[in-house]
């Protein structure tokens, strides 16, 4: 048994491609190894800014002999049969070995492949997964040909055995495998030969590398959690942000600083994305009052002055970036605030593209602000508000500080909005009617944000669909299916009746709606199959009248998902599908449909009787539930019929010779899919 | 580390890369003498990067954003501004450690600061080209780009090029200690003469910022972009032999000094706000156009690395 360590070290790569670049490693090189014979027993993969670094431990140290059997001709066979065996086995001719098979004697070849040692397998994948390797982009450097993220400087591959320790023998373009490294860039520069993973960890450590990437995440974590506690304050959450910080630094140094009071009053959120997106900072908030008072950097070294002269010069960027935010923010409030306010940027927005079959994007906020207030009694919105919010809930997009940071969208609308003294359902709105944004964002309630979203996203949809800009399996470059989703929640979430198609036909002009609703109704499978529901379920439920109304039509769906589990509904669906054959069978044959109801004189058997009186019990019943929508109702009529439908089934043939009897019992069947027909299309189950 | 004693002015700042970088073997080569956007565009990078022969070349290069003009007002934001660009090919495997050598040599001590490479992946649309890279942060603050070329003029680098870029006053307000860019000393703040950077470009930053803005004659900006275009067409449409001297000579440095001053005015009718978003990215294409036309050139030249010789 062998240890492997390999560590590709290069210039730095970028921090969202570490953790996966590691895994791809760790993949890449056990599929190949393992692929070659050899096994091992566990593998992981570690990195920092600089380098890969993969440990593979108990590896064979030699890939298995291999022996195969090839069939090969008959004895006696063409020779041109019989040398073609033979280079395909690479063998002579006296290596064959004849048998006697019950079709007479054959040549048969037993071909030997003798193992391996590990470090010419390891060697060759090694050379091929940096040749090969996935980066997301990649690139030449010097007078070279090699591709990495990054100019690769130096490979480490070393397998180690009881007996000791050996370089495994790679050159590529240039770069030979060695046992050695380099420490941290600045603190511990020089190069370190190691033996084995042990070593070259600890080595590292003294070397100012930490290998581990959780390692330090949770060491920049709670270092900053214990100085935020140290000042009665705390960190504000951010994993993503940590991850990357962590994947900046090979050895982290958790710095806290201060916000200058002239910036404190600015919105948190502001800070925060100034402080994320420019500087990598931590936000550090005071529990008492919620606001941002410090924040966190993490350097990748040490200092003799303790990272003094690090921290002034990290404090002085972080001033001159709030410098700016808190000049676009007071110069935005003034305009919200003035006579013109939110108004004045609305004008701007008429040179402003949306797209350029769509026109501008004050056109579109026109068009919105009409839907908005078609759609607000449906929502029990103000038609007025509606129609004012959706006005406003834009005009953020021409302010300074939305357009230094785009991803403030809304909610600057918000403080804007609040600031011009608009009503808070309007200001609201503002941040609002963007969501949900994703499947786990949280749906609107407020009626007049649930308004305005939803015109937003209809005349979005609708807009690019007149444009026939729909989306193309993975391509979806205007998140139509992200619209799409958003509308379906809006809807569902907030119980709203309407029918779409009513409401997508006072959306943009020129799409065409039946194509739009079918859209819907594929989203709205995805998004009701992730919850459990069936597909054939939703699609039996679409078939009905009235699908338009999603709202509806769920509330349907999850009734038949839910009776289709029962046993009656199980067999109900058995005894619908016969019928259904029979009768279809039958009308094709005879060229009528039967649907003029059974006649009870023509009745002959007790079960035809049952089911005809079951029938006419339950069919005003299920009627009823069905108008009511009560469909948990209509499903327990309907399983009131399954035990006389299998006791007719038991009983009765159909076909019988009296042509008479036969029609009515037709008849009878024809009103079993009538009655299952106002539920649902059961023709459209599975099973 | 040794030890380097501080600047005391942005002139000493750029006299030291000066010296650091030919000291490291590179050409210092002077400004472009045209109006350019950044210190890409001057032929040494732009067109140096392409073909195979090696070079190395570092050199200031003002460069002009009229969008940025602030009137002299923000702390650094300004339309004219200055550059120090260095280009090596191939890219030299120490690269990154004969910059952070540079950085040394302005005075900014590695032992006390925190020097990180954050990606930053590089492109001009208007030049069809296109790197992998980084950012350098110093204490938080980006003080370079740092680029391996791997297409310019829509050609692939062979070898490939390394590209240093400093920002010249925002590096030097650091070092310096200045918080506004106006303010901080051009030479000796002790020479019997002083001149801080505002005494020398406050008043211009105005001038230009209210031309840029409000003055610029947009119809004749839009004629010159015009010939321009039709300029550098004509010259790159002319026969590689030359009647009067019987010489094969491709022009494609005066083709691309066509192409640089398209882009220029491209970036002046922009600042005018007559361009609209529809319009830019076709403006974009029809300079990228140009700059592609005159890699196609400057390829076929020996500067290029055309060999007659092997190509007879």
């Amino acid at each position: 048994m062998a240890d492997l360590l390999i560590e590709l070290f290069s210039e730095e790569i970028p921090a969202r491609m570490q953790a996966r670049a590691g895994e791809d490693l760790k993949k890449r090189m056990t599929d190949g190894l393992v692929e070659a014979g050899l096994t091992y027993a566990g593998a992981h993969a570690l990195s920092t800014p600089r380098r890969l670094t993969l440990a593979i431990e108990g590896l064979l140290d030699h890939s298995p002999t291999v022996r195969e059997e090839r069939k090969g001709p008959k004895v006696g066979a063409p020779d041109k049969a019989i040398e073609g065996f033979l280079r395909g086995a690479g063998l002579s001719r006296d290596q064959l070995e004849e048998r006697e098979t019950p079709k007479g004697a054959v040549y048969f070849a037993l071909i030997e492949k003798p193992g391996r040692p590990a470090a010419e397998i390891i060697a060759e994948v090694l050379e091929d997964t940096i040749r090969n390797f996935p980066w997301p982009k990649s690139m030449r450097w010097g007078a070279g040909s090699l591709r990495w993220v990054r100019p690769l400087h130096s490979v480490l591959c070393l397998l180690s055995t009881d007996d000791g320790s050996e370089v495994v023998p790679l050159d590529i373009d240039g770069i030979k495998a060695g046992d050695s490294t380099c420490g941290h860039r600045f603190m511990a520069p020089a190069r370190v030969s190691v033996t084995g993973f042990d070593d070259y960890a600890a080595k590292l450590k003294r070397a100012f590398v930490v290998l581990d990437p959780t390692e330090r995440q949770e060491a920049i974590l709670q270092d900053a959690t214990n100085q935020a506690f140290a000042s009665g304050l705390e960190v504000v959450d951010d994993r993503g942000l940590l991850a990357e910080v962590a994947g900046l630094v090979e050895w982290p140094v958790v710095l806290m600083g201060s916000i200058d009071a002239e910036f404190l009053d600015l919105p948190p959120e502001v800070l925060q994305t100034s402080m994320k997106e420019h500087q990598k900072f931590f936000s550090v908030r005071n529990p008492k009052s919620g606001r941002i008072e410090k924040f966190i950097t993490v350097a990748n070294r040490e200092t003799a002055d303790n990272g003094a002269t690090i921290l002034a010069g990290n404090q002085k960027v972080l001033s001159a970036r709030l410098a700016d935010a808190k000049f676009f923010w007071e110069n935005d409030l003034r305009i919200a605030k003035s006579e013109v306010g939110m108004e004045g940027w609305l004008q701007s927005l008429g040179n402003v593209t949306f797209h350029n079959k769509l026109g501008t994007q004050a056109a579109r906020i026109d068009r919105i602000a009409a839907l908005a207030r078609e759609i607000a009694p449906v929502v029990g919105a103000d038609a007025e508000l509606a129609q004012q919010a959706a006005k406003v809930a834009k005009a953020d997009l021409s302010s300074e500080m939305v357009y230094e940071f785009p991803e403030l969208q809304g909610l600057m609308g918000r403080y804007y909005a609040e600031a011009a003294g608009l009503p808070q359902e309007v200001a609201n709105a503002c941040q609002q009617h963007y969501s949900p944004l994703g499947p786990g964002d949280d749906v609107p309630s407020e009626p007049v944000s649930v308004a305005v979203a939803l015109a937003d996203k209809i005349d979005t949809l609708t807009g690019f669909w007149a444009i026939d800009e729909k989306p193309t399996g993975s391509k979806d470059p205007y998140a139509l299916r992200r619209a799409a989703l958003g509308v379906i929640r809006l809807v569902l979430e907030n119980d709203v009746r309407v029918s779409l198609r009513d409401v997508l036909s006072k959306g943009y002009d020129g799409a065409d709606l039946e194509n739009l609703l079918s859209f819907f109704h594929d989203r709205l499978k995805v998004f009701l199959r992730d919850q459990g529901v069936r597909h054939d379920v939703i699609d039996a439920c679409i078939a009905m009248d009235g699908n338009d109304d999603l709202t509806l039509l769920v509330k349907r769906a999850r009734a038949l998902e839910d009776f289709m589990k029962s046993e009656d509904g199980e067999n109900l669906l058995q005894g619908f599908k016969r019928a259904n054959n029979i009768l279809a069978q039958a009308e094709e044959n005879d060229g009528v449909e039967y649907s003029y109801g059974a006649d009870k004189k023509f009745i002959e058997d007790a079960a035809e009787a049952a089911l005809f009186d079951a029938l006419a019990a339950g069919e005003g019943a299920i009627s009823s539930a069905i108008e009511a929508e009560d469909f948990a109702a209509a499903m327990g009529g309907m399983a009131a019929l399954r035990a006389p439908l299998d006791a007719f089934f038991e009983a009765v043939q159909v076909n019988s010779d009296n042509q008479v009897v036969r029609r009515n019992r037709l008849n009878l069947l024809s009103q079993i899919r009538k009655v299952c027909g106002q539920v649902a299309d059961f023709s459209r189950i599975e099973g | 580390m040794t030890e380097t004693t501080a600047p005391r002015s942005f002139q000493e700042i750029i006299l030291r890369l000066q010296t650091y970088w030919a000291a490291k073997g590179c050409a210092i080569l002077q400004p472009y003498d045209m109006e350019v956007g950044a210190g890409t565009f001057h032929p040494g990078t732009t067109l140096r990067s392409l073909g195979s022969k090696a070079w190395a070349a570092a050199y200031v290069q003002p460069s002009r954003r009229p969008t940025d003009g602030r009137y002299g007002e923000n702390p650094n934001r300004l339309q004219h501004y200055y550059q120090y660009q260095v280009l090596i090919k191939p890219s030299p495997p120490d690269l990154q450690a004969l910059y952070l050598g540079s950085l040394q040599a302005i005075g900014i001590d590695m032992d006390l600061h925190d020097i990180r490479f954050v990606e930053d992946d590089w492109e001009s649309p208007t030049l069809g080209a296109w790197g992998l890279g980084w950012e350098v942060w110093c204490d938080g603050m980006e003080v370079s780009q740092f680029t391996y070329f791997q297409q310019v003029g829509g050609h692939d680098c062979h070898p490939v090029s390394g590209e240093l870029t400093y920002g010249l006053e925002r590096l030097a307000m650091y070092v310096l200690g200045v918080d506004h860019v106006m303010d901080m000393p051009f030479n000796d703040p002790q020479s019997p003469s002083p001149l801080t950077y505002g005494d020398i470009f406050k008043q211009t930053e105005e001038e230009y910022a209210r031309w840029n803005f409000d003055v610029a004659n947009t119809d004749v900006l839009l004629r010159h972009f015009e010939e321009a275009e039709a300029e550098c067409a004509a010259i790159l449409a002319q026969e590689p032999l030359d009647p009067k001297t019987g010489k094969r000579i491709i022009m494609a440095h005066p083709a691309y000094d066509q192409c640089i001053k398209a882009s220029h005015i491209f970036n002046l009718l922009d600042a005018r706000g007559v361009i609209s978003v529809t319009e830019r990215q076709a403006y974009i294409g029809r300079v990228r156009a140009l700059a592609k036309q005159c890699a196609d050139a400057f390829v076929q030249t020996e500067a290029g690395g055309f060999n007659a010789e092997s190509a007879a």
